[in-house]
């Protein structure tokens, strides 16, 4: 039994206005379950980022509704988006993102403590989700002090720590040599593995096919196929990442 | 413990030069409103310092006496209106006047501020006596003077003898600490040899001290005072304290300048502090995206950035306090010292505390801008 953790329908987002105006998503339907890992691939200016930002509840639809988690997000002002985000929503992004004046663990927390509360709880959780990503001997060091692919998995710790139901990366690899890229897709295709959650993945990356459940393209806006795939990475699939 | 105070902390020291620009800027507005305060207080205090130490229950006065220095003469009469009103016990003369002091040996003239009282009265006396006494007053010539302004005088010491307008004069005792704020020393004598040196004909003066009798109804022998004393005025010491600082803090600008230079600093304090925090802001938008991607409230961003201007106070203060403590011990002795006081100490930091929350406004109206879609960008 599968859980829908995204629900999007007939998605519209114009951008711009007058001579600039453009359509940047043409009534896309998009569904995201727990336990897959969708990737959204297409070439640039075909609207993988808006449609992410849209998902991701930074940007509002011009049509359409999105779910997450059965709660529309029609009608939520900036503050109640950003709650939604929190609270639901993980992120990893191509360029990490990552504070540097804060260490691994603290970038971390900062996921939780945004949220408020316990401090002392997010700490435990912050050191079990560096574990996760077989960073925990680093916990203290800076971004600056880190490795491009340590970056990219303390980014992801930073997207699970608060149990967050989908998970949403802009091109996680795109940045990373091949080694890096291929354990930072292991780890997200682990995570892809529990059912409380969603990945999606937008990407150039072909390499990354492999760890795909499911591969969408999108082009003009549009979603033009949406192709299941034969499931969760082999060490057949790694192998062909690495070549 | 949440991360705000750490991420602002770590902003902070994470680009010292800027955080030197910061907190230099404070320091420079913080020690600039110190002196103007300071020395506005030092100045509030010694224009009323005669009044202060003057042993009066009333003083009648000359009607719209702006200040202590300054005031026309009353007849004499007053003096006997006075005296018999039921519960004024004395009222004691005062004559005040500018006159020239003419250094001992034909050197040049000074001007001075003359204040004589008569010799065995507690009416207003040279306090704080280092040298001679105030018996020696009534010693022919007799004048007592701050050993403060000794060379100024033109005298090394006690029993020395000099001019005040073209009438000798020996100086016969010393004080510590009668500072004038104006440039002109205080010179303190007899009722007699203040009248012959400012020209004061018999029994007129400046000021009747009024002392009133054991138990007497203030508001009552008040009262009867005005009713009889047409052409006078009754002040109260604290009335005519107030008069004073109004006419020399206000009436002559030299209170709203100070308070105008304060002011300026507090406004140039403002601009660099803004300036910085605003740049740090632009610095770290990315970050701030971030944060706003991952979910944070604009309360939670708004909290980093006002942490960190208040830090950059803290900071700021710090040095800047230190700085003024140093200027209050280096103009102790000087004719107008930087008082600080607890309180002035405490409305400084209260002020830094604000001025650097008011500095983040900028930086603030920066962030509520912030598009978590920002993160995306390369």
């Amino acid at each position: 039994m599968t859980t829908t953790m995204i629900e999007a329908t007939n998605i519209v987002k114009v951008l711009g206005e007058g001579p600039a105006r453009v359509e940047a998503l043409k009534s896309i339907n998009l569904s995201l379950v727990g336990g897959e890992l969708t990737l959204l691939m297409g070439p640039s200016g075909s609207g993988k980022t808006t449609l992410l930002s849209v998902l991701g509840c930074m940007l509002s639809p011009t049509g359409g509704t999105v779910e997450i988690r059965g709660r529309s997000t029609t009608g939520l002002d900036a503050e109640e988006l950003a709650a939604l985000r929190r609270d639901n929503v993980g992120f990893v992004f191509q360029s990490y993102h990552l504070f540097p004046t804060l260490t691994a663990a603290e970038n971390v927390r900062l996921a939780l403590d945004v949220r408020g509360g316990c401090s002392r709880m997010a700490r435990i959780k912050a050191e079990k989700a560096l574990a996760t990503v077989g960073l925990s001997h680093k916990a203290r060091a800076f971004p600056r002090e880190l490795s491009g692919g340590e970056q990219q998995r303390v980014a992801v710790a930073r997207a699970i720590v608060g149990d967050a139901s989908v998970i949403l990366a802009d091109e996680p690899t795109a940045a990373l040599d091949s080694e890096n890229g291929h354990a930072v897709m292991m780890m997200l295709a682990e995570i892809a593995k529990d059912p409380t959650r969603a990945l999606f993945i937008v990407t150039h990356d072909p390499r990354i096919m492999p760890f795909a459940d499911r591969i969408l393209r999108i082009e003009d806006g549009r979603i033009v196929s949406d192709q299941r795939g034969g499931g969760r990475t082999s060490p057949l699939r790694a192998l062909k990442y690495a070549s | 413990m949440t991360l705000i105070l750490t991420l602002a902390s770590r902003n902070l020291f994470h680009d010292r030069v800027r955080l030197i620009a910061t907190a230099v800027g404070i320091v420079f507005s913080i020690v600039l409103v110190t002196v103007q305060l300071g020395v506005f207080l030092s100045f509030e205090r010694m224009v009323t310092t005669m009044i202060d130490h003057a042993h009066a229950d009333f003083w009648i006065v000359p009607s719209e006496t702006k200040s202590f220095e300054d005031s026309s003469l009353l007849s004499g009469r007053e003096r006997l209106q006075a005296l018999s009103v039921n519960g004024v016990k004395a009222a004691v003369p005062a004559v005040v006047g500018y006159a020239s002091w003419r250094k001992p040996n034909g050197g040049a003239s000074t001007p001075v501020l003359v204040v004589g009282t008569p010799e065995n009265s507690a009416g207003l006396q040279p306090w704080n006596l280092v040298e001679g006494n105030l018996r020696d007053l009534s010693l022919p010539e007799g004048v007592a003077v701050d050993r403060s302004y000794f060379d100024e005088l033109g005298i090394t010491k006690i029993g020395e003898h000099a001019e005040i307008d073209n009438q000798k004069a020996r100086v016969v005792a010393a004080s510590s600490g009668i500072r004038s704020f104006t440039t002109m020393p205080n010179v303190f004598t007899s009722l007699e040899r203040a009248r012959a040196y400012l020209g004061v004909p018999p029994n007129e003066a400046n000021y009747f001290m009024v002392r009133l009798a054991p138990n007497a109804d203030a508001a009552a022998v008040r009262g009867e005072l005005v009713a009889h004393l047409s052409d006078a005025e009754v002040l109260t010491s604290e009335e005519f304290r107030h008069r004073t600082r109004q006419f020399w803090l206000f009436d002559t600008g030299a209170g709203a300048a100070l308070l105008g230079s304060a002011i300026l600093g507090v406004i140039v304090g403002t601009i660099i502090v803004a300036q910085t925090l605003y740049s740090s802001t632009k610095d770290h938008l990315k970050e701030f995206a971030t944060l706003r991607a991952i979910g944070s409230s604009q309360i939670y961003i708004l909290k980093v950035i006002l942490s960190q201007a208040l830090l950059s106070a803290v900071i700021g203060f710090s040095v800047a306090a230190c700085i003024d403590l140093m200027l209050v011990r280096a103009t102790a002795d000087a004719a107008l010292p930087i008082v600080m006081t607890p309180e002035l100490t405490l409305g400084l930091f209260v002020l830094t505390l604000a001025m650097c929350a008011i500095a983040a406004v900028s930086a603030i109206r920066v962030v509520t801008r912030i598009d978590p879609v920002a993160v995306f960008a390369q």
